[in-house]
């Protein structure tokens, strides 16, 4: 396994890769669970290094790990569980406020009940808290959404987002759902076969061709965005970001609010002229930047939006392609279906 | 009306069964603790030994352990040398022969019940800042609670039942190493067979209602 990570000290950071390519691994090193040749660096604590013969063990390392099953201790109350971490925080080091980080994740309900009377998704948050409540300096998730179903995912995400939101410590959250990734990573890092193969910020790197992320299914680009205006009328938002605008469903966030929106390159269709008229709202100019073959008969495209030059991916049959011409450099109009953004 | 011979038998046996299984859960914790959690290769042979009075003829447990622990044996000659005597023949002699003989009926709960805890509960009070003996005390233990009670009934239960080693290592002298089922085979080699079935009878008993109490303590049966 060859791993560098230089990575940003708040927010979220996915590690993204199919099975096997060692996300869980590298997230276990971190930890300290597992052992692998090289050095680790927290916050300025060295946690490794193996040229100088350190190595601290898990439990004198201020992480905190959310495991995909919530693994709550059976023998302990909710209650229980969460001030098992805070008890044993030895350092001054704020071991966050227990008020606040129950409130994070809304589990004052659940203090007194036993962990097996609990739903998937309230353990999983009790989890999360009790993890938050031992004072970590870095908060690692493996994949903590797998195991929950859809109605549990969409109930947790919130709270996952309130996190990387109000946390001042970085997370590492390995995900091997690029949706996810895309809902909540601020900077990507790609793995594959115990390699990085990308690291960057999430609206860059989910924006590259070059990168297996494009050819998924589920490919496009996430974009940073602040909420214009509602129109209750047909109740659709106007979200602007670099110096363009899209029409979504209407969101219910204030005006100013910042949101993230997904674009899917499925969802993006390309004209040579301005499209008369139309069902689709959202028709940008865009710049053609580069275009590359995905299997045999579709062609990624990625574009750039004004001039800010905000990308966008757009996938487009190979017989479109070449029936409108499209090579690098041509101006382009991007349409986008309001229906299908995803806030 | 049990005698006062076999009363004083009684109460021997039961101080022997306390004593040893008092003993062996202290020795079996970290031992069984050892096998769970260790990838050492020596755990096998180990596991093996620990093992071994589960398969040896009592006879020959007890003909070993009387070698060992005579005044000319590795043991016996340290406790000699000590002046605390040979331990055969003693009732202290009988706790340490007990000890090896019922000794895989309580490392094997025990370790069982550690393997059943699994990594996953050790490695999450871990991160939360648990350290080893930490993890030990707060976890493991409280999550094997019915090993440790499978352990302790199983290893009084399996003392009470010697036959073979007591009789070697302990001899038959009343009111110190003439346990029940010394007595029990004493009276039937007096043909007093009335006084047999009085020691016999409460036996069965007993071990019916231990038996019970470990049936009762296994996991609810499934719903389907």
């Amino acid at each position: 396994m060859q791993i560098a990570l230089d990575l940003p000290d708040r927010g979220i950071t996915a590690l993204f890769g199919t099975s096997g390519s060692g996300k869980t691994t590298c997230l276990r090193v971190l930890a300290g669970l597992e052992r692998a040749q090289g050095t680790v660096h927290v916050g300025g604590e060295c946690w490794q290094d193996d040229d100088r013969r350190v190595f601290v063990p898990t439990h004198e390392r201020a992480v905190g790990y959310v495991f995909q099953d919530p693994s709550l201790f059976p023998h302990l109350s909710v209650l229980g569980n969460l001030e098992y971490g805070r008890k044993r925080n030895k350092s001054e080091r704020a071991s966050a406020d227990p008020r606040a980080v129950v409130d994070l994740l809304g589990i004052d309900a659940l203090l007194e009940r036993s962990p097996a009377s609990l739903s998937g998704g309230e353990s999983q948050r009790v989890a999360i808290a009790r993890a938050l409540l031992a004072g970590p300096r870095l908060l690692l998730m493996d994949e903590p959404l797998a195991s929950q179903d859809l109605a549990r995912k969409a109930e947790i995400l919130p709270y996952l987002e309130r996190l990387r939101d109000e946390l001042s410590i970085p997370i590492i959250y390995v995900s091997h759902a690029i949706g996810e990734v895309a809902r909540l990573a601020n900077h990507v890092v790609l793995l594959e076969g115990g390699r990085t193969v990308a690291s960057g910020p999430a609206t860059e790197t989910l924006a590259r061709l070059d990168l297996p992320t494009a050819r998924l299914d589920d490919s496009g680009v996430v974009i940073d965005a602040r909420v214009a205006e509602h129109d209750e009328t047909d109740q659709l938002t106007r979200v602007d970001f670099g110096d363009g605008s899209l029409w979504v469903g209407r969101v219910n966030r204030p005006n100013g609010a910042s949101v993230r929106l997904r674009v899917l390159a499925r969802d993006v269709s390309l004209a040579r002229e301005p499209p008369g008229r139309s069902s689709i709202l959202n028709v940008l100019s865009a710049r053609v930047v580069d275009l590359r073959d995905d299997g045999p008969d579709r062609v990624n495209i990625r574009l750039s939006l004004g001039l800010l030059e905000t990308p966008m991916l757009a996938r487009v049959t190979r017989r479109s392609r070449d029936a409108l011409g499209l090579t690098s450099g041509i101006a382009v109009y991007a349409l986008v279906k309001s229906v299908a953004l995803v806030v | 009306m049990p005698s006062g011979s076999d009363l004083v038998a009684v109460v021997l046996t039961v101080k022997l069964a306390s004593l040893t299984t008092l003993l062996l859960l202290g020795i079996a914790t970290p031992l069984a603790w050892w096998l769970s959690t260790s990838r050492s290769r020596w755990k096998t042979w180990v596991g093996a030994f620990v093992s071994l009075p589960l398969v040896l003829p009592p006879a020959v447990l007890g003909f070993y352990l009387l070698l060992w622990l005579g005044p000319e044996g590795s043991v016996g000659r340290i406790t000699t040398h000590l002046g605390l005597g040979a331990l055969p023949f003693t009732f202290a002699g009988l706790v340490v022969a007990s000890t090896v003989y019922s000794l895989p009926f309580v490392v094997q709960p025990l370790r069982d019940a550690f393997e059943a805890v699994g990594a996953r509960p050790l490695e999450v009070a871990a991160t939360l800042g648990a350290g080893p003996t930490d993890r030990f005390f707060s976890i493991a233990v409280p999550l094997s609670a019915s090993g440790y009670f499978t352990a302790a009934v199983l290893g009084f239960a399996h003392t009470v039942g010697e036959f073979g080693v007591v009789l070697m290592i302990g001899g038959n002298i009343p009111g110190k190493t003439r346990v029940l089922s010394v007595a029990l085979y004493d009276h039937v080699e007096s043909l007093e067979y009335g006084a047999a079935h009085r020691l016999a009878g409460g036996l069965v008993i007993f071990s019916l209602l231990v038996l019970f109490a470990l049936h009762s303590f296994r996991a609810q049966p499934r719903p389907f």
